[in-house]
């Protein structure tokens, strides 16, 4: 049993990570209905940033995190506007497209800028192992964790309390009611880009201080798997996203302690397979009948 | 019933003989080096993906990013068969194993992703690809990730005639009875089955011929290319194949084909420049998308009858 809670411990670490990244899949698929596989690259992006604040400006772990964050929103801010806003009433292939054509972009801006090498992260905290019950839990972990918390409660203040939140539930239910309500909905998606990615970058920092390497091409694998994560509680859903990227965190770990790491990977993949097949709308989606 | 030999597929088939001489006869005098003779390979095999894909995409109107896995059976079939028994009776015993293997694969994906719609499918066809890639990366005969070394077994004359074999029967297919079904769910599944059309039935043919196919290029990539490893087929792959469609415009064959041999060369040319090669790449990619979004050709065709139509108006203006 003992394996079995210290792998549900390091799941949750990086359950958070995939949770945070779905948050922007989730979001951004809500409001404007597209696959942004950009966005797996913003936190490898984060990640950079983090690094490069910590190694150039000599700041601390939160000051970091907020730079990271701040440096997404904006990247994100910006792709949307030139890449997507374009696209706003094209297929949604097109859309896709386009959103792979920025991902390779920016996989392959990075590796020109700063290497295709492994950068090691600079350690900003101290890492202390505490032994509890027979369990190991480090600084790390639980500063994942909670940051991870403080982030969602504060998104979901955002979307819940605020005016610019409720304008974001507004056009993800209907953008042209929105609009016709004299929402801005441009300013609105825009700013759901940028929520989305800050979260991505604060997740590229954390696993940045958590594994304490980043390579431009880190966001692939996880950008999949916080997809998969988000389609797993019901794309569109926030608190599906949460739920489901610390869901699949924990399998993955699960499985890895359990003797199967070559088959995680596709662990993950079975999962989002039985949960399409049995359930398409996701764990806390609704069926929606189709209108003819 | 219409002659065969008309004046249309006369042209056609004029045209792929005389681009097979032409190229032929360049390679053999030299003029085409070896460098770009592997150029041309890569072209020849990923138009017949791009077609194969187009079939299930363009034709029948499903969203599938497994392409990468059906290849990867195609691949490692006709791989191991090579290994075992060698030389070209191997291939062929292994393109018909990857190709029955296949077909059974893509019924077992089929029947119960293509309830799904769109981006569901989509990723879940991506995730049986991976699924497809991680199990032959844990097995013994694949040798896992190393991969497997071969010897070159295929020539170009045959991966030539398989490319327009396969158009062939993409082109036909979408001509034919189940084909129009196909056009027919694409535009409006729902429409469709109001109409008596058996939707299920058709996408899941729509999808069996394209992995099929699918594996030719798996077989003649293993055949060819001296070594294949799964870290060739993951979903970057699939990602390839269908922007090569969409580029070139779903539900155009000739758009795919033109759309290969226009990005292979693009591909080629931007080698010189290895630095900044991917983010030409991909802003071409963006650019394209924001511009042309429904691809080169959109769902046009190019044919022989259109032309001719077209020179006839042109001489019936000018008279």
């Amino acid at each position: 049993m003992t394996v079995f809670f210290q792998q549900l411990i390091n799941g949750l670490s990086l359950g958070s990570i995939y949770a945070l990244i779905a948050l922007g899949y989730t979001m951004v698929y809500g409001i404007i209905k597209l696959i942004n596989f950009a966005h797996g690259d913003i936190y490898m992006l984060g990640a950079y940033f983090g690094f490069l604040a910590i190694t150039y400006l000599h700041v601390g772990f939160i000051p970091a995190i907020l730079i990271a964050m701040a440096g997404s929103a904006l990247v994100g801010v910006v792709i949307e506007r030139i890449a997507y806003k374009p696209l706003r009433n094209a297929t949604r292939i097109a859309a896709l497209i386009t959103a792979i054509g920025v991902s390779y972009f920016l996989e392959s801006g990075t590796q020109k800028i700063m290497g295709t090498t492994p950068r090691s992260f600079p350690q900003v905290l101290n890492n202390e192992v505490y032994m509890i019950a027979g369990l190991r839990i480090t600084t790390h972990q639980i500063v994942i964790f909670v940051t991870t918390i403080l982030l969602m409660i504060l998104l979901q203040f955002i979307v819940k309390r605020t005016k610019i939140g409720r304008a974001m539930r507004a056009v993800s239910t209907d953008a042209n009611a929105a609009r016709l309500m004299g929402i801005n909905v441009d300013a609105t998606i825009s700013f759901t880009f940028a929520i989305g990615s800050a979260l991505a970058g604060a997740a590229g920092v954390l696993v940045g201080i958590y594994y304490s390497s980043i390579n431009p091409l880190m966001g692939m694998l996880p950008g999949v798997k916080a997809f998969i994560a988000a389609v797993f509680g019901g794309i569109g859903i926030i608190p599906g996203a949460m739920f489901g990227g610390f869901f699949i965190g924990i399998c993955e770990s699960i499985v890895t302690g359990y003797g199967g790491s070559l088959f995680k990977d596709a662990v993950v993949y079975v999962i989002l397979i039985v949960i399409l097949v049995i359930k398409p709308a996701g764990l806390l989606g609704k069926n929606v009948k189709e209108k003819v | 019933m219409k002659k065969l030999f008309n004046r249309n597929n006369l042209c056609w088939l004029i045209l792929c003989f005389g681009s097979y001489f032409v190229l032929m006869g360049l390679m053999s005098a030299g003029i085409i080096n070896p460098v770009y003779q592997t150029v041309i390979q890569t072209i020849i095999v990923n138009i017949i993906l791009a077609v194969s894909l187009n079939l299930i995409i363009g034709i029948c109107g499903q969203f599938s990013l497994g392409h990468a896995g059906f290849m990867c059976v195609g691949a490692y079939c006709a791989g191991i068969m090579i290994k075992q028994i060698g030389g070209i009776e191997g291939f062929v015993i292994g393109i018909l194993i990857g190709m029955v293997l296949n077909a059974l694969i893509a019924l077992v994906v089929a029947i119960p992703t293509l309830r799904l719609k769109g981006d569901y499918l989509a990723i879940a066809t991506l995730g049986f690809g991976e699924i497809i890639r991680i199990i032959v990366l844990n097995m013994e005969i694949t040798n896992g990730a190393a991969g497997l070394v071969l010897p070159r077994v295929v020539n170009f004359t045959m991966m030539y005639f398989m490319m327009a074999l396969a158009i062939l029967i993409i082109v036909n297919f979408g001509r034919s009875a189940a084909g129009r079904a196909c056009i027919s769910i694409r535009e409006d599944e729902i429409a469709s089955e109001a109409m008596g059309i058996n939707t299920t039935k058709y996408k899941i043919l729509a999808f069996i011929i394209g992995a099929v196919i699918a594996s030719w290029a798996g077989a003649l990539y293993a055949g060819n290319f001296y070594i294949i490893k799964p870290g060739m087929f993951t979903f970057n792959k699939s990602i390839d194949i269908l922007v090569i469609v969409v580029f070139g415009g779903m539900g155009s064959i000739t758009g795919s084909v033109i759309a290969a041999i226009v990005l292979g060369l693009i591909n080629t040319f931007l080698q010189n420049f290895a630095g900044i090669r991917m983010i030409v790449y991909a802003l071409a990619l963006i650019l394209i998308m924001i511009f042309r979004p429904s691809g080169l050709l959109g769902t046009k065709e190019f044919t022989f009858s259109s032309l001719f139509e077209k020179l006839k108006k042109k001489k019936g203006a000018k008279s």
